[in-house]
């Protein structure tokens, strides 16, 4: 028996020496961090001042007479609730497009993938650039078909779509590799029994693909929505929160604005607790309303 | 299938016309090309002007309708984009917390995931759980604390500031641990039979075994790190610690008319990127098809 407890002591020691440096830095940079934000959120802090004295509820009371809050807000859900499904569904289209062998299928792949790997920074440049008012390629081209000229970034009630379309593009070839992966999955006989009792290849679509890429598209819609409801670094950067007053300001922006730029990092913290809490909800409802609708196949 | 082979088979396709539906041919080949080169066109575009655009002139580019092919290609634009901005040392500053972030990665991660999988020990549940929950929090409700827990350490506006809160992720944890359980175990027994220590199993046995769920774990952490933007933002300040994606902000801010300039920094700024993504695409397919996730 001593033997036993030995072994047992030694792998104790061995798995927390394993995991040790991980928990270690995990604890520093993402545990304490929820806590502390949760903290934050009921204090007063500007980030430089080390006194920062507890204020109770006033953050969270804060929230309800914020203008620029639910102009965010708004924005946000409106950005989520066009980007999300624009996007998905543009992917299911696209994924089954490539679904093929084909010649140049591999270059058609590559063009779809390619986006995603740039950052969001270099993908804000090229479309600034694009997007131009004045000089940009989207518009002469536009203008070939008969539409336009557009402001884009620069158009009030446009921005924010600009920022859409921008988006969507960086993001599409995520969805599309998903989506493909999940199209491997269906059964070539599924689709050929289907063939032989003359379905069309729309109805062949609607009644086989969509249904069985229903798993992949439930996680796509959480996954997109969760990041959507984030945004941040394009409109930082592209637009700041503009054009005047609010017109691309999303909640991540505000949040940021408020904490680092306006020195009421408190209040910013009660802000990112109430998004997170929305985000879970949302993330919840979503799951619950899939597993309704979304069969899993065994 | 595993998700893993069927993500080998997207990145993989075999090239051939012949399966596409004999009959019914009304065009010389298939009629999804008619959606697919527009649509491949249309994804290309915005690189494609950017790398035009980098090639012109000043005037070229402030031309409407827009110069659509350069009378000469201005290579120059590329030095001139590298002596008016600090560059090479945004470069350099990327690659050490890059280098740095997804090496310690694959080690940290390697540790505890093979902990988590193979040693049984005191705590270890409830520690993975605890892990796995901070996956759940977003980076938005964890960004001000982490700001304040960097200056007490006295970080702020350092390279190590942009290194520290990214040296292992529970991502790669989870995703290590979950292959090591797919190994057979058995060759880790006989090993430790013979002697070898858990490090030594873990290096020369379980390690060499994990190549490919190892490169997927740094291609995905090389593209978070390389391309972040919201983390510098808030940790540096100085432009000396910029990362490349602080620093093309700058210069697209201050170069704001100067498109061949700011585009040829622009194109610059992605090479590494792009150079790893055509190296190991399978990798970049396989780490988001099985894990879901761009940062």
């Amino acid at each position: 028996m001593g033997r036993l407890r030995r072994a047992l002591a030694s792998d104790h020691v061995a798995g927390w020496a394993f995991i040790g440096p991980a928990v270690l830095l995990i604890g520093v940079f993402g545990i304490l961090p929820i806590v502390w934000g949760l903290v934050l959120s009921f204090q007063k802090s500007d980030l430089i001042d080390p006194n920062t004295p507890f204020v109770g509820l006033t953050n969270y009371r804060a929230l309800a007479h914020d203008h620029v809050l639910r102009i965010a807000a708004g924005h946000t859900l409106v950005y989520t609730g066009v980007f999300v499904p624009v996007s998905v569904i543009g992917a299911l289209f696209v994924a089954v497009a490539l679904n093929r062998k084909i010649h140049l299928i591999r270059f058609y792949r590559t063009a779809v993938f390619v986006p995603v790997v740039a950052s969001t920074i270099a993908t804000s440049i090229m479309f600034l650039w694009l997007f131009d008012a004045q000089y940009g390629l989207a518009n002469w081209l536009l203008g070939k078909i008969g539409v336009g000229p557009f402001g884009f970034f620069d158009s009030p009630r446009g921005a924010l779509y600009a920022i859409i379309a921008m988006t969507v593009w960086g993001w599409v070839g995520f969805d599309v590799i998903i989506y493909l992966a999940a199209l491997q999955g269906i059964p070539h006989e599924l689709v050929e029994a289907a063939e032989i009792d003359g379905a069309s290849r729309w109805s062949i679509f609607r009644s086989i693909t969509v249904p069985l890429l229903g798993p992949a598209t439930l996680l796509l819609v959480v996954w997109s929505s969760i990041n959507a409801l984030q945004l941040f670094d394009e409109v930082y950067f592209v637009t700041h929160g503009g054009p005047p007053p609010y017109n691309t300001a999303v909640v991540v922006w505000w949040l940021f604005s408020l904490a680092f730029r306006l020195g009421a990092a408190g209040y910013a913290a009660a802000i990112a607790y109430v998004l997170f809490l929305a985000i879970l909800v949302l993330t919840m409802v979503q799951f619950w309303v899939g597993n309704k609708v979304v069969h899993y196949s065994s | 299938m595993t998700m893993e082979a069927q993500a080998d088979r997207i990145a993989w396709p075999e090239e051939a016309e012949a399966v596409e539906r004999p009959r019914r041919r009304w065009l010389p080949f298939s009629p999804w090309h008619l959606v697919l080169f527009p649509l491949a066109l249309i994804m290309l575009l915005p690189l494609v002007w950017m790398i035009v655009t980098s090639l012109e002139t000043q005037a070229e580019s402030l031309h409407f309708p827009p110069v659509l092919v350069p009378g000469s290609l201005h290579f120059g634009n590329y030095p001139s984009a590298l002596r008016s901005a600090p560059f090479g040392r945004w470069f350099l500053n990327t690659f050490i917390v890059t280098s740095t972030v997804v090496v310690s990665n694959l080690l940290l991660c390697s540790l505890a995931g093979y902990a988590f999988a193979r040693i049984r020990f005191f705590g270890r549940a409830a520690t993975f759980m605890l892990l796995l929950a901070t996956l759940m929090v977003p980076f938005q409700v964890v960004m001000i604390p982490t700001f304040l827990i960097v200056k007490k350490l006295g970080l702020f506006d350092s390279l190590p500031a942009l290194i520290a809160p990214n040296l292992v992720s529970a991502f790669g944890i989870f995703m290590l641990r979950q292959f090591f359980r797919t190994l057979p175990v058995e060759l880790e027994e006989a090993a430790r039979i013979d002697g070898a220590s858990r490090l030594g199993v873990l290096f020369k046995i379980v390690l060499p075994l994990s190549l490919p769920a190892l490169a997927t774990l740094a291609v995905i952490q090389f593209m978070w790190t390389w391309n972040d933007f919201l983390w510098p933002l808030i940790a540096v300040f100085s432009q000396r610690n910029f990362t490349l994606q602080l620093g093309l902000t700058v210069f697209q801010g201050s170069h704001d008319v100067f498109w061949p300039l700011v585009m040829a920094g622009n194109v610059m700024s992605m090479i590494p990127m792009l150079v790893l993504f055509f190296a190991a695409q399978r990798y970049f397919v396989r780490g988001i098809a099985t894990t879901g996730l761009k940062g």
